[in-house]
């Protein structure tokens, strides 16, 4: 009789689905969120200045902005603007972090560097590297080499401390897999250690990366004529806030070219990732 | 090629984990290992396969390799070691490259391998998209590449299902039997021991020392699943062990 008594005591109680409470934790690509989310937040400014509860002075009309970054495009001031930025970004970064990669998996991979470095790299990182932009342009002149090297210089430090972390975290069952294969130290690192540290490597880079578009803005404040960064400050001077913001539009955006790049890289590098 | 152990020892600190362990692994025979948990099995593999040095007693090859044979000391890893960043074949490939094996003579290799282990249609898969049971065979064929001369194996089943345990045994049992090799084979499963194993060594706990060797005549391949003969020794076997794995469990509950 248990089956029977079983099957009965369902039907005296009452009846209702599981809840649900997994799901999430799970990043999926929503591309239209983000967009929606700065439309949302231009077009709420927008509204307040045209009605007149933002004051002018707390904000320029994002159509003002327009306008004036228009005005830039027409002249032809914005490339002559953008084309030394663009040149100081991609040779600072590229050296910084070029760099710092290499320094980051020697420290991963040899205990008298880490020794020797992580200290150093702990004293480094604090510092503003814009507090040393007086230095800069005494070691390497005022014209484009104190820039790159403040670009490089604040783009290494983050770089090495991801990269070392990263390498840290490659699985050791894989390094013993590869010396029980006799492959040599060299295959090691350039078949195990570099890709397994990949994913840390690129997410540092995201940071390295928004760090270098901040210091270009700092490198271009001494004796740069053209420049996002001289564009922006010039503007601040004046407290012109239209021209000021159509600048710091352009920076916002290169960050976004800059994040989207490299979540391309990761999308194709790193597609084995579950 | 014969591997012979000749009183080795080892101490982790003032932690013995083994004790003079003399034992001769000869050629074309599978060995099992077996003993209670914490004795030193991985260990003694690990010594045997050259990735660390006991502190007492020697590791001899006696012998030289075959001379087609690219790694003679090769493993197969509990938890499989697939690049996750690598394709089967890719997997497979990473032991040949440098071995300076490329082009044609690679391929009609990895293509070889991949058939034994039942894998080609898996060629171009990612290990992220195989079941446990694939990447172990992913595994066993990369070992397979190198043409080894003793392959090693640290619990190669342990973590799958036992259907697909089954499976792989029945798998490892048709390898052998077409061209036999020489394994050292550590397992915590006596009936895996029993099945695969032409001689078993029953390690004592900690410090692991040599308590008994097993023979078992009857042909690998005349083994079954759930074999009645094979009943008695792995009765026999878990009576030897039963004291000591006993044993060996409260020590860590002392600890
Ligand atoms: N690098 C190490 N340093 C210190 N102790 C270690 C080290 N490696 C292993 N041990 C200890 O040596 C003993 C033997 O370890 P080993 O992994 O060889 O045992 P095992 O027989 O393989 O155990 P299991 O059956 O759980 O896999 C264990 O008690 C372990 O804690
Ligand atoms: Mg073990």
């Amino acid at each position: 009789m248990p089956d029977a008594t079983l099957a009965a005591t369902p039907a005296r109680d009452k009846v209702r689905a599981v809840d649900f409470r997994g799901g999430g934790f799970a990043p999926k690509t929503r591309r239209w969120v983000g967009i929606a989310v700065f439309i949302v937040l231009i077009g709420f400014v927008e509204w307040g200045t045209q009605a007149g509860w933002i004051s002018a002075l707390t904000l320029p009309k994002p159509s003002d902005v327009l306008a004036t970054f228009g005005e830039l495009y027409a002249s032809g001031l914005l490339f002559q603007h953008l084309g030394p930025s663009l040149t100081r970004l991609v040779v600072g970064a590229t050296i910084g972090a070029s760099i710092g990669v290499t320094t980051g998996v020697l420290i991963g991979l040899f205990s008298y560097i880490r020794a020797g470095l992580v200290p150093l790299v702990a004293a480094i990182f604090p510092i503003p590297k814009i507090a040393l932009l007086p230095l800069f342009v005494i070691w390497f002149g005022i014209d484009e080499g104190s820039k790159y090297a403040l670009i490089a210089f604040g783009t290494f430090t983050p770089t090495v401390v991801a990269t070392y972390g990263a390498v840290d975290n490659v699985d050791r069952t894989l390094i013993r897999m590869g010396q029980s294969f006799g492959l040599s130290w060299f295959s090691i690192v350039r078949k195990i250690v570099l890709p397994g540290a990949m994913p840390g490597i690129l997410s540092g880079l995201r940071i390295s990366l928004a760090i270098a578009i901040i210091l270009l803005v700092a490198a271009e404040m001494l004796g740069a004529e053209y420049g996002i960064g001289a564009y922006i400050l010039q503007a601040g001077s004046l407290y012109d806030l239209e021209r000021l913001f159509a600048g710091v539009v352009i920076l916002s955006i290169l960050g976004v070219i800059v994040s989207a790049a490299i979540g391309a890289i990761e999308r194709h590098l790193l597609g084995w990732r579950t | 090629m014969d591997i012979r152990l000749d009183g080795v020892g080892h101490a982790y600190g003032d932690f013995e984990v083994m004790r003079d362990i003399t034992l001769d692994i000869p050629s074309g025979r599978i060995v099992c290992i077996v003993g209670p948990s914490g004795c030193g099995k991985s260990t003694l593999l690990r010594f045997i396969g050259g990735l660390e040095r006991p502190t007492s007693g020697r590791i001899l090859q006696i012998g030289d390799p075959p001379p087609d044979c690219l790694n003679p000391l090769t493993y197969v890893f509990q938890d499989f070691a697939l690049l996750p960043w690598r394709t089967v074949t890719g997997n497979v490939s990473l032991a040949l490259e440098d071995h300076r094996i490329g082009g044609a003579e690679a391929k009609a290799i990895i293509d070889d391998v991949l058939s034994r282990t039942k894998l080609t249609d898996f060629a171009k898969a990612l290990p992220k998209q195989l079941s446990g049971g694939m990447k172990q065979r992913v595994a066993i064929a990369r070992a397979l590449a190198v043409r080894p001369a003793v392959m090693l194996m640290d619990e190669p089943l342990s973590a799958l299902d036992s259907q697909t345990r089954e499976l792989l045994m029945d798998d490892l049992i048709g390898l052998w039997t077409r061209t036999p090799f020489t394994a050292v084979y550590v397992t915590h499963n006596l009936a895996e021991a029993v099945r695969l194993g032409h001689l078993i060594v029953v390690l004592s706990r900690r410090p692991g020392q040599i308590r008994q060797i097993v023979e078992i005549d009857k042909p690998l391949a005349e083994r079954g699943y759930a074999d009645p003969d094979l009943e008695d020794s792995q009765k026999q076997l878990w009576m030897l062990m039963r004291e000591e794995a006993r044993a060996a469990d409260a020590e860590l509950i002392d600890a």
